[in-house]
């Protein structure tokens, strides 16, 4: 027996660290299990700008999106579509979205099927995806990650959102989305004693990237005087703390490593290597966890990912996490290795969180400004780290982006998928 | 919620009706199949004091559908006095009675009227301990 099993048994064996040990062998397992696979690349990517719809359905924005990742990969022959949404069935009464959306794609007699895990499911498409490549169960795989939110009135839309939550024990309440996660801050103010102002660099970083990205919902600057007058929507969250509602969709071509020469060919920008993949999940109530200030699905998938890869938090060159909220951003910083416990808001305080920061982050608007299509948003996180990779986000480029990682983030934080990615 | 689903959980809604583990003897609420602490079978039905502290709070102003009619309004997490913590609304409050720490106590409120039929959903909400005394 290896140590690390050994370590396991012992701690299995002494129950109190049962739900630790269970972690650990998760872990383990997850690095063992991927040794004998392909590694996977993206050849081909795709979005639509984010923003409200009003003239196009949910099958149009996903067209826009897999035609112009499919005509970049420069193939027609595709195996499989995953389709990352969450919200279909609840707002647009449209469910068996993937076939519709294949068939509208003209992609018939292939695999299709959609993925949900709430504002998680674009990055758990993808590594459904990845999956299905690095297995060798397909060659060409297309993700698209598409919500339509819009369609509906703001209330409908709430309540749609609120389905990531307990249906029976926290929805029924009347706390919506928002509502969670301001009583995530409310508490993280008080026990780590943190201003009022403390969050609003998040807001202003992610616009001021935002500013410089064509696909954005906002390309607009945001001062903290803004921040500060910002209505509030449920205390301590104002407006401008929280992700607009909005429709988007964003595709990628998955193929594996070994074939990917095929499509990378004439002007072809070059093909991303899928480094890392991984998914855990906590408690689906906020009100259940052990320690409702700490992601620990976060801390867990990051470090799957950190060891699937061999990257360590230092060689990531930009972070396009889930500021959903400001709160989250923080939270996320903090699970996945950037700052301690308490302290991940001083990193937007510092401006460490900026262009030329230790961990650039939201570097094309992430959630807050390019905006939060739900089900859409993990595969928007994967085509910037693509556009970042290739050198060409225009004016949003980091200097020497050589390694990418992207975290999406389902309900409360009881879904986060991290995955990372190299040139 | 559906009326079958109302019914269902109406011991929990009316009377906070959880478990104890037989095994590592937590307070469990609501009542699971498994313990979440141990991942032993759950236990035998308990029924919570309805005391507890306010863990968190936060006052709504955009609500969910259904919840219209009551905006704004504040929902908490309250931690029972057993250990599990619940999120409910607070009622029998203004604004400035609220913070972290403070103690409440289980009441019974309506929580919404559900659809165009417009049955009354009655649940758990929290007051003010001190509400009670006078």
């Amino acid at each position: 027996m290896i140590a690390g099993a050994r370590t396991i048994q012992r701690l299995l064996e002494e129950k109190r660290f049962a739900a630790h040990a269970l972690r650990c062998v998760r872990i383990f397992e997850g690095i063992a299990g991927i040794t004998n696979m392909r590694n996977v690349s993206i050849v081909g990517i795709g979005q639509i700008p984010v923003g409200e719809h009003w003239d196009l359905s949910v099958r149009h924005i996903a067209y826009h999106a897999i035609a112009a990742a499919l005509e970049e990969a420069g193939t027609e022959q595709v195996d499989a579509l995953f389709v990352g949404n969450m919200l279909s069935g609840g707002l647009l009464k449209q469910e068996h979205l993937a076939t519709l959306v294949a068939d509208f794609c003209g992609l018939r007699n292939v695999e299709a099927a959609k993925i949900e895990s709430a504002c998680a499911s674009g990055a758990s498409a993808l590594r459904i995806g990845h999956m299905a490549v690095a297995s060798g169960m397909h060659d060409v795989v297309v993700v698209c990650g598409v919500e339509k939110m819009t369609d509906t009135t703001g209330e409908s839309t709430t309540a749609g959102l609120a389905t990531a939550a307990d249906a029976e024990y926290e929805a029924a309440h009347g706390v919506s989305f928002v509502g969670l996660n301001a009583l995530i801050m409310q508490r993280y103010m008080y026990e780590f004693d943190v201003p009022m102002d403390a969050f609003a660099g998040f807001s202003i970083n992610a616009h001021q990237n935002g500013a410089k990205n064509a696909n954005a919902m906002f390309q607009k600057p945001i001062s903290l005087e803004a921040y500060l007058n910002a209505p509030m929507i449920a205390t301590p969250i104002n407006i401008m703390d929280s992700s607009p509602v909005c429709d988007g969709a964003a595709a990628a071509v998955l193929v594996a490593s070994e074939q990917a020469g095929t499509y990378v060919t004439g002007h072809h920008p070059g093909a991303v290597q899928i480094l890392a993949s991984a998914s855990a999940n906590d408690t689906i109530a906020l009100h259940d966890r052990r320690d409702p200030l700490f992601l620990e699905a976060a801390y867990v998938s990051s470090q799957k990912a950190y060891m699937q890869s061999g990257v360590t938090p230092a060689d990531v060159s930009f972070f396009e996490l889930h500021d959903a909220f400001t709160i989250m951003s923080a939270l996320s910083l903090e699970a996945t290795g950037y700052s301690r416990r308490g302290e991940g808001w001083h990193l937007a305080a510092d401006d460490a969180i900026g262009p030329e920061g230790r961990i650039p982050i939201s570097t094309l608007g992430g959630l807050k400004s390019r905006g939060h299509p739900v089900g859409a948003t993990g595969m928007y996180q994967i085509v910037e780290a693509v556009q970042q990779l290739r050198g060409e986000a225009g004016e949003g480029q980091i200097r020497n982006a050589l390694v990418g990682m992207a975290q999406n983030i389902g309900g409360s934080g009881a879904t986060i998928v991290t995955h990372i990615l190299g040139g | 919620m559906s009326i079958a689903g109302l019914w269902r959980t109406r011991q929990q809604r009316y009377n906070l009706q959880g478990e104890v583990c037989p095994d590592c003897h937590q307070a469990i609420f609501p009542p699971r199949d498994v313990c979440p602490h141990c991942s032993e079978a759950a236990g035998p039905l308990h029924t919570m004091s309805g005391r507890g502290e306010v863990y968190s709070y936060t006052k709504m102003f955009n609500v969910p559908d259904g919840f219209l009619a009551q905006r704004p309004y504040t929902v908490a997490l309250v931690k029972l006095e057993e250990g599990p913590m619940v999120t409910a609304q607070l009622t029998d409050i203004s604004d400035e009675d609220v913070e972290i720490g403070m103690p409440v106590e289980m009441v019974t409120r309506k929580l919404r009227e559900e659809g165009d039929s417009g049955e009354i959903i009655y649940g758990y909400k929290f007051r003010p301990v001190f509400a009670a005394a006078d």
